[in-house]
């Protein structure tokens, strides 16, 4: 038989990829359906945000988005947020259904896989699939001609990593959820006033200082100024380093501690 | 001597101040089928996430197959396999994908999978099954299934906890036949039960347990014969009489040590029909008798003085 076995003693990396394929395979059969969302989510939000709101904003002068069409100021935080509100559904209801619903955790915790490899495992398909939203999000962005800068190939990356610093936490979160209704709390009061007040929409300038304050502190606008930074080729590397930086803490924050939670969860 | 492939000494599992597990020590033999025969919430389940290396002991030693499940975890459960109490199987997917994603677990090679999926269909006889959804089979197939993927690997020893609970009698007659079979090729099992016919069916040696604790231990054979007796005598009266009536059999079979239950009086004697006579000569009238071969209940019952249904 020609067939290449793996290592018997795979290592950290070898064990997180088997926790990827299952998820894979369980995507082949749904992917016609969520490619439809991830390209019509963009095109509608565009639509209406850059072209609809977006004449209303440019007739009355665009001096306070930095002097570009309001398209090319929204188009990156919409792919911030994109990358925020995939990361997040794909990190609450899978992870507690992976225990309860379709119990994927629990068969594979019976394999040489362990807590934290299943946890990576899932993740690495969460990166995928950011990317995959991401990159379809940037062609269409591109097309509608809301990028002007080459560095917007590396909002590509910047988008996955914003994903990621969501998604590393919140699935460490979501496998100690007892009641799946605390998701809709999280989504409700978590993500949506995140998504409004990140300079996604309006500059930050426009908000009261101490609200200013608030949300310098939140992950998406550390990801909306570095996703604009780069489609608008604006960037600076210090104020990027510090973007990175802050979501790069939270996303090994969040692989750290889902490496426990998962444990005490699977492991009891 | 065959190999001993589960060593486990004064092995604990606590959940706080509960101990789910108090300080047992059993050996598993090679080529063997061993059982936990027990009520619900004796340990039994706990001792099998133990041995599947799910389940960190709180104490005590614990070798599988050479290996410390607290540091040899990934490389242990690549030569288990598990049947759990409760299906994991993804219902979503065909049967045949249910294999493949459990044998990527493991490492295998999709050709390996492909090939193996083929033979451990046909043993579950889920070949004609193969391509179509997992959601509508029947809960007997579900479970053939969940031990066809427990064999992807190949495993050392198969673990089985609780493989029939929920089953109908004629699904739960399928499930004991491919384990049967499964033993007679020489694959090692550990199995939990609460069904004393599924103990004595499949189990070569098994241990009783009871509050966490091994109660006895032996062969079906040996464990009747030293905690039972040939014959049981099973004796129920009106309920207003019931009492009366076992106190004055207790009176008599004071030897025999009769068993009262809320609804029946058992008897434990060498000659069920001699006794039999005797209690109907006395004039005890009771409403249905009975007299039959003692059985794995009665050896349970016989170490507690509770059944195992309870």
């Amino acid at each position: 038989m020609a067939a290449r076995a793996e290592s018997a003693e795979p290592g950290w990396w070898g064990l997180t990829v088997r926790g990827l394929r299952c998820w894979l395979t369980v995507y082949r059969r749904i992917w016609r359906s969520s490619v439809y969302s991830s390209v019509l989510g963009p095109l509608f939000f565009l639509g209406a945000m850059g072209f609809g709101l977006g004449s209303l904003v440019n007739r009355h002068g665009t001096a306070g988005l930095g002097g570009v069409s309001y398209l090319a100021f929204v188009a990156p935080a919409i792919l911030a947020t994109q990358a925020m509100q995939t990361a997040m559904s794909e990190s609450t209801f899978p992870v507690y259904g992976a225990v309860k619903w379709n119990k994927m955790y629990i068969a594979a915790r019976a394999t040489p896989l362990r807590p934290a490899d299943i946890y990576r495992g899932h993740l690495l398909f969460i990166v995928i699939r950011l990317a995959m939203n991401s990159v379809v999000f940037l062609a269409i962005a591109a097309a509608f001609g809301a990028v002007s800068s080459p560095w917007a190939v590396a909002a590509l990356p910047a988008a996955v990593l914003c994903g990621l610093a969501f998604a590393a936490p919140v699935a460490a979160w979501a496998i100690t959820v007892s009641r799946d209704t605390a998701f809709n709390y999280a989504l409700r009061f978590g993500m949506t006033p995140l998504m409004l007040f990140s300079a996604t929409f309006f500059p930050l300038s426009q908000l009261p200082g101490w609200l200013r304050v608030v949300a310098y502190l939140t992950p998406l606008w550390h990801a909306v100024a570095l996703c604009r930074s780069m489609t608008l080729g604006t960037l600076d590397a210090g104020s990027a380093a510090i973007h990175v930086g802050y979501l790069t803490a939270l996303a090994g924050a969040g692989l750290w501690a889902g490496t426990v939670t998962y444990t005490r969860r699977l492991y009891a | 001597m065959p190999e001993v492939l589960v060593r486990a000494r004064r092995l604990t599992k606590r959940f706080g101040s509960f101990t789910a597990v108090d300080g047992i020590d059993f050996d598993l033999y090679q080529g063997e089928a061993f059982g936990f025969l027990g009520p619900n919430g004796a340990g039994k389940s706990s001792t099998m996430r133990m041995l599947g290396c799910v389940s960190p002991p709180t104490d005590g030693e614990l070798t599988i197959l050479g290996g410390d499940p607290r540091r040899n975890g990934p490389a242990i459960r690549a030569r288990l396999g598990v049947v759990p109490q409760e299906d994991t199987l993804d219902v979503e997917l065909t049967v045949r994908e249910n294999l493949l994603v459990y044998g990527r677990y493991f490492g295998l090679p999709r050709a390996v999978i492909r090939e193996r999926t083929g033979q451990l269909l046909d043993f579950v006889r889920l070949a004609d099954r193969a391509d179509d959804m997992v959601e509508p089979l029947s809960g007997g197939m579900k479970r053939r299934l969940t031990i066809a993927r427990s064999l992807i690997n190949d495993p050392a020893i198969l673990i089985l906890d609780e493989p029939t609970t929920g089953l109908d009698p004629q699904a739960r007659h399928v499930v004991w036949d491919r384990l049967f079979r499964l033993k007679q090729r020489g694959v090692t099992l550990i199995l939990t039960t609460h069904y004393m016919d599924e103990a004595e069916q499949l189990c070569d040696r098994l241990v009783v347990m009871d509050h966490a604790k091994i109660a006895a231990e032996g062969s079906p054979r040996e464990l009747l014969g030293r905690y039972s007796t040939p014959e049981v005598v099973e004796l129920r009266f009106d309920p207003a009489d019931h009492e009366d009536a076992a106190k004055r059999i207790q009176d008599m079979f004071t030897g025999a040590r009769p068993e009262v239950l809320a609804d029946r009086v058992l008897l434990y004697v060498p000659d069920g029909d001699g006794a039999l006579a005797a209690v109907l000569g006395t004039g005890l009238q009771p409403i249905t008798s009975l007299v039959r071969r003692s059985t794995l209940e009665d050896v349970f019952l016989r170490l507690t003085g509770r059944s195992l249904e309870d």
